[in-house]
């Protein structure tokens, strides 16, 4: 290898769903799971009952789209945008194809986002949840638009907007088209923004790359759940580039919030609550209510 | 030439630089503005002031250096979060004087490093991308390389992007997209051939608005002939009322990815 080789950085590999840790266990379907966290041997059913956080060391499971909906919007009020808004395989990826339909029957999703209106604690919002089951939340044209979308609805009709993200970043598979969701995606929530609009991200594990790199850290208020990796490119990426071993704790919630970067980690206990608090004090209006 | 031929010649040590670029174009008339007023001065990323044909225009650039000591000392072409808010202060500078701003990408990606990720290389970039959205006054960005994924888009949030014919423009770069995908980095040829990530494909795809002639340092005339295509954009975009600049931009990268609801 010649100097130039060796010196060269290398490329942020966005969409690298190959990084180990992207890949930690959901929770999985036998009656006795370990946890990651602290390797309790913990019983599924007492899990579940409580919000997928271990009962021993608080370790938070990764929740499915629809749990984090369950757990953030007021019971049946969430109505959903662009359910049947499909990804195509526009460049001819290969294997792209096949990807898609395993993603669709793995997370039972259509895509890697979830979008809709609801209501939360009775303030009326706009509430976007990506789905780590589909593709590990990788950002495709779909995505970008579903999200796009739910901040122009926003902006239109003055509501503000939780995003919820998890995401391995863009998604390879669509080229360059899935980049410019960066761009599209931040000129929504930059519109939605100019029009005096709450914007609160929530983070949760893994955010990365691409959506790092947008809308993740363009909310007013960001939020993330605790230990999650915070990042823009991923560990392994950067052991590869330094070549040397990260420091423990590196690139997780606790560690973005020193550096400046959060507003506050919260237990996913604390979760709801603290949103419908946020939203209270940035006179939202409360479904039902009418305007002057 | 192949995906995977265009991709090593975006890279060539030899071909023209942000420096080149400018050194050819403005000549004297560039002043360097260094810094982002908060953490440092960023080499990978020169900006400041020239003079286009009479027009006073900021121009930002990703400099990859042109000799193994510029490289070092740019660091590749791979900028940290300072590079992107210097670019971003510079931005908001010409924004204030309503001087249009040029932009030259050449990096194989933002860096990826212990001090990158701690100062915030994704906000960094995030904010760009949102800033860049509504700055009020007309933006050009030139692919004269590489262009490697959200490090690139940073400064590529414009009115019109164009690419060097023998540039290339993607989301990952080919080796990293073989060593996911196969396992096998060698196959980044295939790989480069599947991300659709050269001058063409952009252009059929309406990503890029124009494809240009690769300059030579010592072509004058084609330098020439560049400056006048930009002037001419600029009076074009200069000309119309700020709120239709930014609407079009934003409908720009709005309508990318055909998406329709199903029935
Ligand atoms: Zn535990």
């Amino acid at each position: 290898m010649d100097l130039f080789t060796f010196l060269k950085p290398k490329n942020e590999l966005e969409g690298a769903s190959a990084d180990t840790e992207l890949n930690r266990p959901f929770v999985p379907d036998s009656m006795w799971v370990k946890c990651t966290g602290c390797g309790a041997m913990l019983l599924m059913s007492d899990i579940e009952e409580n919000d997928k956080i271990c009962t021993k060391c608080g370790y938070h499971f990764r929740l499915t789209a629809r749990e984090r909906i369950k757990l953030l919007a007021d019971k049946d009020s969430f109505a959903e945008f662009d359910a049947d808004l499909m990804s195509k395989n526009i460049i001819d990826f290969p294997d792209y194809n096949r990807k898609l339909k395993s993603s669709k029957l793995k997370s039972g999703e259509n895509e890697s986002v979830v979008t809709g209106r609801c209501t939360m604690g009775g303030y009326d919002v706009v509430l976007c949840v990506m789905e780590p089951g589909f593709m590990m939340g990788s950002m495709g044209i779909v995505t970008g638009e579903k999200i796009t979308r739910a901040f122009e609805y926003a902006t239109e009709n003055m509501l503000p907007v939780v995003v919820c993200t998890v995401s391995g970043g863009a998604r390879m598979h669509e080229g360059i088209m899935s980049l410019m969701q960066m761009a599209k995606t931040s000129g929504a929530v930059k519109r939605h923004s100019d029009a005096e609009l709450l914007y609160i991200t929530v983070l949760t594990d893994p955010t990365t790359g691409g959506v790092t790199a947008s809308f993740a850290m363009e909310g007013d208020i960001i939020l993330s759940e605790p230990n999650a990796l915070i990042a823009f490119a991923g560990p392994r990426v950067i052991e590869q580039t330094i070549r040397q071993k990260l420091p423990k704790g590196f690139q997780t919630s606790e560690f973005v919030l020193d550096k400046g970067f959060i507003d506050a980690v919260v237990s996913r206990k604390d979760l709801k609550v603290t949103l419908v608090k946020l939203l209270g004090l940035h006179n939202v209006k409360r479904a039902g209510e009418v305007e002057n | 030439m192949s995906a995977f031929d265009k991709v090593m010649a975006a890279r060539d040590a030899k071909k023209p630089t942000t420096v080149d670029f400018i050194e050819n174009m403005f000549g004297d008339s560039f002043f360097e503005l260094h810094g982002d007023r908060r953490f440092g001065d960023d080499k990978a990323v020169i900006g400041g002031l020239a003079s286009l044909n009479g027009m006073p225009v900021t121009v930002i650039g990703l400099e990859k250096g042109r000799n193994t000591k510029e490289r070092m000392e740019r660091n590749f072409g791979s900028a940290h979060p300072e590079g992107y808010r210097k670019a971003l202060r510079l931005m908001k500078q010409a924004e204030k004087f309503h001087r249009p701003v040029l932009c030259f990408v050449d990096t194989s990606g933002a860096f990826c490093g212990i001090g990158a990720e701690e100062r915030g290389q994704g906000q960094a970039i995030a904010e760009n991308l949102m800033e860049m959205m509504t700055l009020k006054t007309p933006i050009l960005s030139i692919l004269i390389g590489e262009g490697g994924s959200g490090g690139a888009l940073a400064l590529a949030v414009a009115d019109e992007v164009w690419m060097l014919e023998n540039a290339v423009y993607s989301v990952i770069s080919p080796e990293g997209c073989a060593s996911i995908l196969w396992k096998d980095e060698s196959r980044a040829a295939d790989a480069a051939q599947c991300l659709k990530l050269t001058a063409q494909d952009l252009f059929k795809l309406g990503v890029i608005e124009r494809i240009l002639r690769e300059p030579k340092v010592e072509d004058k005339k084609i330098f020439e002939s560049l400056k006048m295509l930009i002037a001419r954009t600029f009076e074009k975009n200069l000309s119309m009322p700020v709120d239709e600049l930014l609407e079009a931009r934003y409908n720009r990268f709005r309508k990318i990815g055909d998406c329709k609801n199903e029935k």
